[in-house]
């Protein structure tokens, strides 16, 4: 240890002797960095939009329903308590949101065409924070209270089923008893979604309307919850666990939709090998320039090992010089790719591309997301995997015999 | 107890598809405070027999003893600390550690040896001064004449004060004024610290303040001369 200060000292120095070799590997090492970072950032923005999209259509975080509904979702396998108790429950855990509602499929009828859709009876207030519906963004009006009499259905939909604002629509299901249970509703409002896919499968309705509809009282078919983080949603799914004590089946949001779980698993797996990809690029750099500066100082090692300095040491100092040159890229590279980053918070049009992009679940906006975690996990990896690449050079270099290092003619 | 015991040293290289001996069966003791010079044509073995004495090389045969340890046996670790801790080096080249300046060369053994930085200070530049370069110390080697690095070097070999200095050809670089310097320096050392110095040398002038001559050739002691009886 009592070597440290001067090793550290040497290798600071030997990094900067041949200064356009160190500033040409800085430079490598600072543009994978940023590279890994940004490119990390644009994509896990872009899964993060998918979920988060995802989770506000459907899933919220966590979801509670009637162990049957999963399998067969009709008003059959509804949730019996009512909403004065569910209220009672819940609002006092204060979630970031929660709300209960009916969810069942159904059909929807214009004079012209049948669709098959879901049919959302919601109370808009309680949904209004975590809605994939912008409310005010509805073109007429969406949904005013839980009683509303009106029907809130996509813009594609209503091109398809050839009907518009203020045109009546028949929504048909079917009752706790199996019976065929309809109404007719004047289209209030054409909502747009990210995804056009949810502009043609959902409707919404009051939530007291469509519990009239399908004839089951105050009771509902599902309840979500809203907690902090999407990716720490242990939390909020042990409190619902607890409050619901074993009556109704809890489940977290990467169970309900397990496509959108898969992403997440799969975007984990893929931001570590591009980390790896991209190092493994940048190593035979460091590698080269590792070597390439144990032997033009051949003779000075062989003379710090003459004067007593132990081949540990000599590894050390190697290894030192490496660490430097590495955690120096990384600073500058995090730094870039932080500042590339800032300026492209509030979005990248991507619309050139949003077909595609649309048929995989993601937005035409990618807005990218620089996680701490992502940026220690690039720092880390390059940190360990570096220290891995110059052990070769380093352990070659404290092999040296004094005698023939000295002596050798470079 | 001798400072340096060699039995027996033999150590052959090879050169092409030829052997050469460069040391032939040397057997030779030197005394604790102790100013040898070796003198040899060039190949005559003076430096191999500086090397193996210094742990630098390895004897094919025979035995090195070191203030009574036998050193030829040793890790590399183990001669590494020896060397750290008993002897002082001056090269012929190749001296000094060019990133670092000259009172950093000089702190450099100190610095290994863990001494205080206070004091590090202390004793490199008094040491600058005694080898004629104060004023220098922040000078890299590069900024330096070819004898003040070997200055520096054999500033950096006594200022931790060793048993034993071994210097191959320390003058080589300097003019006679500053050769002469280094020899009292060398002398007042090993006469006011009991410090043993070995020194392999063409220079007869630096022979000449030697207390014993031994003179090589083709790997052999052919001459050995206590100069003070002579």
């Amino acid at each position: 240890m009592r070597t440290t200060p001067v090793l550290t000292r040497l290798a600071w120095r030997y990094l900067w002797r041949n200064h356009r070799r160190t500033i040409i590997m800085l430079s490598a090492i600072v543009i994978g960095v940023w590279a890994m970072i940004f490119m990390t950032a644009l994509t896990r923005g872009m899964v993060d939009q998918m979920i988060k999209d995802g989770i506000s259509v459907l899933p919220g975080h966590v979801q509670a329903h009637n162990p049957l509904f999963l399998d067969d979702p009709s008003v059959s396998n509804r949730i019996s308590i009512g909403d004065a108790e569910l209220s009672r429950m819940f609002d006092p855990l204060s979630f970031k949101a929660w709300a209960s509602r009916v969810k069942v499929p159904a059909v929807i009828t214009s004079e012209r065409e049948s669709r098959g859709v879901t049919l959302l009876g919601i109370d808009p207030a309680a949904e209004r924070a975590f809605s994939f519906v912008t409310y005010d963004d509805v073109e007429g009006r969406f949904l005013e209270s839980a009683e509303d009499n009106a029907v809130v259905i996509g813009r594609k939909l209503a091109n398809t089923l050839d009907t518009r604002i203020g045109k009546r629509v028949v929504l048909m299901s079917q009752d706790p008893d199996n019976e065929i249970a309809d109404r007719g509703f004047r289209v209030a409002g054409l909502f747009e979604a990210s995804m056009p896919a949810f502009e043609e499968m959902y409707v919404f309705v009051g939530k007291k309307t469509a519990q009239k509809m399908l004839r089951i009282g105050d009771a509902t078919t599902e309840i979500v919850f809203v907690g902090d983080d999407y990716r720490d949603v242990e939390p909020t799914y042990d409190r619902v666990r607890e409050t619901l004590d074993g009556d109704l089946k809890v489940s977290r949001w990467y169970e309900i939709d397990t496509y959108l779980g898969t992403m997440l698993k799969v975007m984990d797996g893929f931001v570590l090998i591009w980390v790896i990809v991209i190092f493994l690029a940048l190593s035979f750099g460091l590698v080269n320039t590792l070597v390439m500066a144990v032997f033009e100082r051949i003779r000075e090692i062989g003379l710090m090992l003459a004067l007593g300095m132990k081949p540990a040491s000599i590894l050390g100092q190697i290894i030192i010089e490496s660490m430097m040159l590495l955690a120096v890229g990384l600073a500058i590279g995090d730094l870039l790719a932080w500042a590339t980053i800032q300026p492209l918070k509030e979005g990248i049009d991507i619309s050139a591309v949003a077909e595609g992009m649309e048929m995989m679940g993601a937005s035409s906006v990618l807005y990218p997301k620089l996680y701490l975690y992502d940026m220690l996990l690039a720092n880390v990896v390059v940190l360990i995997l570096g220290f891995l690449a110059s052990l070769s050079p380093a352990w070659r270099a404290s092999r040296y015999e004094p005698v023939e290092a000295i002596t050798k003619v470079g | 107890m001798a400072a340096v015991r060699c039995v027996d040293l033999c150590k052959t290289y090879r050169q092409g598809d030829q052997d050469i001996k460069a040391l032939d069966h040397v057997s030779i003791e030197i005394a604790e405070g102790g100013f040898v010079c070796l003198s040899a044509p060039s190949g005559g073995g003076k430096t191999t027999l500086l090397n193996a004495i210094g742990g630098l090389d390895i004897p094919d045969s025979g035995e090195v003893w070191i203030a009574g340890r036998r050193i030829d046996q040793m890790s590399k670790g183990e001669l590494a600390d020896l060397r750290l801790s008993s002897i002082g080096f001056v090269f012929q080249a190749y001296n000094l550690i060019p990133v670092l300046t000259a009172q950093e060369n000089i702190e450099f053994v100190m610095q290994i040896q863990g001494v205080p930085a206070a004091e590090r200070r202390t004793k490199s530049l008094a040491i600058l001064e005694e080898v004629g370069l104060a004023g220098l110390e922040g000078r890299r080697p590069a900024e330096m004449s070819g004898g003040q690095q070997q200055r520096v070097a054999v500033a950096r070999a006594i200022v931790s004060r060793p048993a034993l200095v071994l210097a191959d050809e320390p003058t080589a670089n300097l003019d006679s004024r500053t050769s002469d310097e280094l020899m009292t320096l060398f002398t007042e050392l090993n006469e006011h610290h009991n410090t043993t110095f070995v020194i392999a040398t063409h220079d007869q002038r630096v022979m000449g303040y030697a207390k014993r001559l031994i003179r090589m050739l083709d790997g052999r002691i052919v001459d050995d001369i206590d100069q003070h009886a002579a």
